[in-house]
C-alpha cells in the first residue's frame, strides 16, 4: 500500500515488499525484485511509480504486500530510507546481526548503523 | 511423572497437513494473499518487518522437557537459533520461511504443541499463574480449568469469527499472578463458605490503545458452571460487540459503552439458556484433567547444605533472595530463571538454553517447566537440597542472573526491531536501562519494581501495567517515548498515568534515572517499594523530577 505521499523529485520512493516464500524484504528493480536495497529503483514520477506498484501487486506469487516507501537519493546516487522504519527493514534488527546486515555482509549494514 | 501434554496429536497432525495444503495453494497462485492471510493467521503465522513470524502457544504456560526440546529444534533447524517468550505465555520464532512452516507445525504436533488460535479474532491462548500447582498460597491449580477452556474453545465454530481477539486468564490464588484484570475474561479461583471451589469472574479488561481494567461480573460462580457462563459472556459479546470499528471491537469497549449492569443481565439470561445444555460431561472431563495435573510425588528430605551454601556464596544467596517463590510442599521452592541477563534481549532463549532447561527440569524439577508472562521460565518444583547444583548449572549457561522482579527484569515487546505494527524500538531501550542501573550498582537497593516497554499503542509489552511504563511512538519520523507511572497488574490493578510529554530515545535512561533517584530520596524505608511510595506521594515529585528544566 502506498504510504500516502506522492513520489516526486523532492520525495522520491522505492517499491518494497516481502518475498512470498522466504519472507525477507525485497525491493523492485527494473520490474523484478532484488534483495539489496541499494539496488532499488528510485521513482520520482508519480504516474510511473503508481504503474510500477500495480505491476508489483500483480506479482502475488512472488511477493507479499508491496508498497511505496519514501526514500532519498544518497551521496552515491543510490536510494536511502527516509524513515527509520524503512531503515530497520533495510538493515535488520538492532539486537542481532541478522537480516539484511548479515545477508549482504557489507559494513554499511552493520548493527546500529542506521 | 507429570505430563500435561494435550492428547490430540492426531488432530494436530491433521491441522498441520491442512495448512501445508493451504501453503501449497498460496505458492501456486490458487489462493491470493487476501484469501490466504486469515488462514495463515489461524495457524499463528504473521508477516513481520523482516520475515514471517510463527507464534506457538504454550497452554497456560506449562511445557514438558520434550516439548521444550522441540522448541529448541525449531529454533535451530528453521530459525536463527533462538525463540522469544511473550507476555502471553507463547513463544515466537522471528525468521521462519513460509515454505518451512508446515514442517515446523508437524514437529510441534508430534509433541502436542501447536500454533492454533495464537492469532486471529478468536479465543487466544489461556494464561495462568506461572507458579500454578506449586504456589504456597494457591486455592487450587488453575491449569485443569485452563486445559478445559482450551479444549472447549479450540476450533469451536462459534468462536472463529468473534469481533476481535479474545483473551482469558486464570489465577489460582487470591493474589493475582495472571493479571486477570487486563483480560477480556479474568477468573480467580476461590472457595465459598462451605469450601467449594468456584470463580470470581471479571470481564472487560484489556490494554492496547484504550486500556481498561476489568470489572467483577460475578463474585462467585460455582465450579460446574464455568463453560456455560463463559459461553454466555462470549455469546453476548459476539452479538453486541462492535464490528464497525476494529479499535472498538473488544469486549472492554462493549462493557464500557453498554454498562456492566446491562451486560450482567444479558449474560445471566443467556447463562440460563446455555446451562441446561451442559449435562455434566464437561465436569467428568474436568475431573479427569485434574488427575492429569496431579502434583508430582514430592520427596521428604532435609535441606542438605542449602543454608551453608547461602552463607558461603554471596552470589548464590543473592540469587535465592530474588529468584525463588514459596512452595506448597515442605522443602521445595519454585525457581524463576530470568532471560534478562546483561546485554540480552528480554525474553529471548537460545536453543542451547532451552535444551539445558529441559535437562535441568528432568534432573531437579519433576520434569515441569513454565513460561511466565514476564518473559521468564519457571522450574516450579525444586527441592532446596538441589538448589546449589541447579544454580551452578544455570550460572554456567549465563542463566543465573539474580534479578527476578528487579529493575533489569524488564518486560519488552519485540518493538520495531521485528514487529510490523510497532512505531519505535523497545529492545535497545530495555537494554540501556538495565545496563545503566547495573553500572550504578543500584539494582538491589532499588528493590522490587516493574518496568514494561511497548513499541506501539497495541501494548504487547503491557506498559500500562508497569510501575514505570514506556511507550514507543513515532513523532514526526523520530522515535519518541512516553512514560507512564503507577501501573500495576498484580496487587492493586491500575493503569499507569502519563506525567507529561515524551522523551527522545537518547533521553529515556536519564528520565528513568530521575524517577528512580526521586524514589530513593522519598521512600520511607528500603522496604517501601517504588509502587507503594508512588501511591503514597502521588505523581507530583516524579513529574517535577522528570520535567525540572521546564519548571
Amino acid at each position: 500500500m502506498s504510504k500516502g505521499f506522492t513520489p516526486s523529485p523532492a520525495t522520491p520512493a522505492v517499491i518494497t515488499a516481502n518475498d512470498l516464500r522466504q519472507g525477507h524484504c525485497v525491493w523492485m528493480r527494473d520490474g523484478g525484485w532484488t534483495d539489496d536495497p541499494r539496488e532499488a529503483q528510485l521513482f520520482e514520477d508519480e504516474a510511473i511509480a503508481e504503474l510500477a506498484l500495480l505491476e508489483a501487486m500483480a506479482q502475488g506469487t512472488l511477493v507479499v504486500g508491496p508498497y511505496l516507501a519514501e526514500a532519498r537519493r544518497g551521496p552515491d546516487g543510490r536510494p536511502e530510507p527516509a524513515h527509520f522504519r524503512e531503515a530497520f527493514r533495510r538493515r535488520g534488527p538492532s539486537n542481532y546481526f541478522h537480516g539484511k546486515q548479515a545477508d549482504l555482509g557489507s559494513s554499511e549494514f552493520e548493527a546500529n548503523n542506521v | 511423572m507429570f505430563d500435561a501434554r494435550p492428547q490430540h496429536n492426531e488432530y494436530l497432525r491433521h491441522r498441520a497437513q491442512q495448512f501445508r495444503s493451504q501453503v501449497e495453494r498460496r505458492l501456486n497462485g490458487s489462493l491470493t494473499e487476501d484469501e490466504f492471510r486469515p488462514l495463515r493467521l489461524m495457524n499463528g503465522v504473521y508477516l513481520q518487518l523482516h520475515a514471517y513470524m510463527l507464534r506457538v502457544a504454550i497452554p497456560y504456560g506449562t511445557i514438558s522437557p520434550d516439548q521444550m526440546r522441540t522448541l529448541a529444534l525449531l529454533a535451530e533447524k528453521w530459525d536463527k537459533g533462538y525463540g522469544h517468550w511473550t507476555t502471553r505465555q507463547n513463544i515466537q520464532f522471528n525468521w521462519p520461511k513460509l515454505i518451512d512452516i508446515p514442517d515446523m507445525l508437524d514437529a510441534l504436533a508430534e509433541v502436542g504443541l501447536h500454533a492454533i488460535q495464537t492469532s486471529g479474532n478468536t479465543i487466544r491462548n489461556v494464561t495462568t499463574d506461572a507458579y500454578a500447582g506449586a504456589a504456597a498460597d494457591e486455592v487450587a491449580d488453575p491449569r485443569p480449568y485452563g486445559e478445559l477452556i482450551r479444549q472447549w474453545s479450540t476450533d469451536h465454530a462459534e468462536y472463529q469469527f468473534l469481533p476481535r481477539k479474545f483473551k482469558i486468564a486464570i489465577t489460582g490464588s487470591e493474589k493475582d499472578r495472571a493479571v486477570i484484570a487486563a483480560h477480556d475474561i479474568g477468573l480467580r479461583l476461590r472457595r465459598d463458605d462451605q469450601g467449594a471451589i468456584g470463580y470470581q469472574v471479571w470481564i472487560g479488561g484489556g490494554l492496547g490503545r484504550t486500556p481498561m481494567l476489568g470489572q467483577v461480573v460475578r463474585e462467585f460462580l460455582p465450579e460446574a458452571d464455568l463453560l456455560p457462563y463463559l459461553e454466555a459472556i462470549i455469546a453476548v459479546y459476539n452479538l453486541s460487540g462492535r464490528r464497525d470499528n476494529k479499535y472498538k471491537a473488544r469486549l472492554k469497549i462493549t462493557v464500557a459503552e453498554r454498562g456492566l449492569e446491562v451486560m450482567r443481565q444479558e449474560i445471566e439470561a443467556e447463562f440460563l439458556n446455555r446451562r441446561a445444555a451442559f449435562t455434566g460431561v464437561d465436569q467428568d472431563y474436568l475431573a479427569a484433567l485434574k488427575g492429569l495435573f496431579a502434583a508430582p510425588a514430592f520427596r521428604e528430605a532435609d535441606e542438605g547444605d542449602y543454608s551453608a551454601r547461602r552463607a558461603d556464596h554471596p552470589a548464590f544467596r543473592s540469587w535465592t533472595d530474588t529468584n525463588l517463590a514459596a512452595h506448597k510442599a515442605p522443602g521445595y521452592v519454585s525457581v524463576k530463571v530470568t532471560f534478562k541477563a546483561p546485554g540480552q534481549t528480554p525474553g529471548d532463549a537460545s536453543a542451547e538454553q532451552m535444551r539445558l532447561l529441559a535437562d535441568l527440569a528432568e534432573r531437579y524439577g519433576h520434569s515441569d517447566l513454565r513460561i511466565s508472562h514476564d518473559q521468564n521460565v519457571v522450574l516450579p518444583h525444586v527441592h532446596k537440597s538441589d538448589l546449589f547444583a541447579l544454580y551452578q548449572e544455570l550460572r554456567g549457561a549465563g542463566l543465573a542472573t539474580a534479578n527476578a522482579g528487579l529493575i533489569s527484569d524488564i518486560v519488552a515487546c519485540p518493538g520495531m526491531d521485528y514487529c510490523a505494527l510497532a512505531t519505535a524500538r523497545s529492545i535497545p531501550i530495555a537494554q540501556e536501562i538495565a545496563d545503566h542501573f547495573r553500572a550504578r550498582d543500584l539494582e538491589e537497593d532499588i528493590g522490587r519494581i516493574d518496568i514494561r516497554i511497548s513499541g506501539c499503542i497495541n501494548a504487547c509489552g503491557h506498559h500500562h501495567l508497569g510501575h514505570i511504563g514506556i511507550l514507543g511512538l513515532d513523532r514526526a519520523g523520530v522515535e519518541n517515548y512516553q512514560i507512564t507511572l503507577g501501573g500495576d497488574g498484580y496487587d492493586i490493578p491500575a493503569i499507569g498515568q502519563r506525567p507529561g510529554a515524551g522523551f527522545p530515545a537518547e533521553e529515556v535512561v536519564g528520565a528513568i534515572d530521575r524517577i528512580i533517584d526521586t524514589y530513593l530520596e522519598l521512600r520511607e524505608s528500603p522496604e517501601e517499594r517504588f509502587i507503594d511510595a508512588y501511591r503514597r506521594v502521588g505523581v507530583a515529585p516524579f513529574k517535577a523530577a522528570l520535567y525540572a528544566a521546564d519548571a
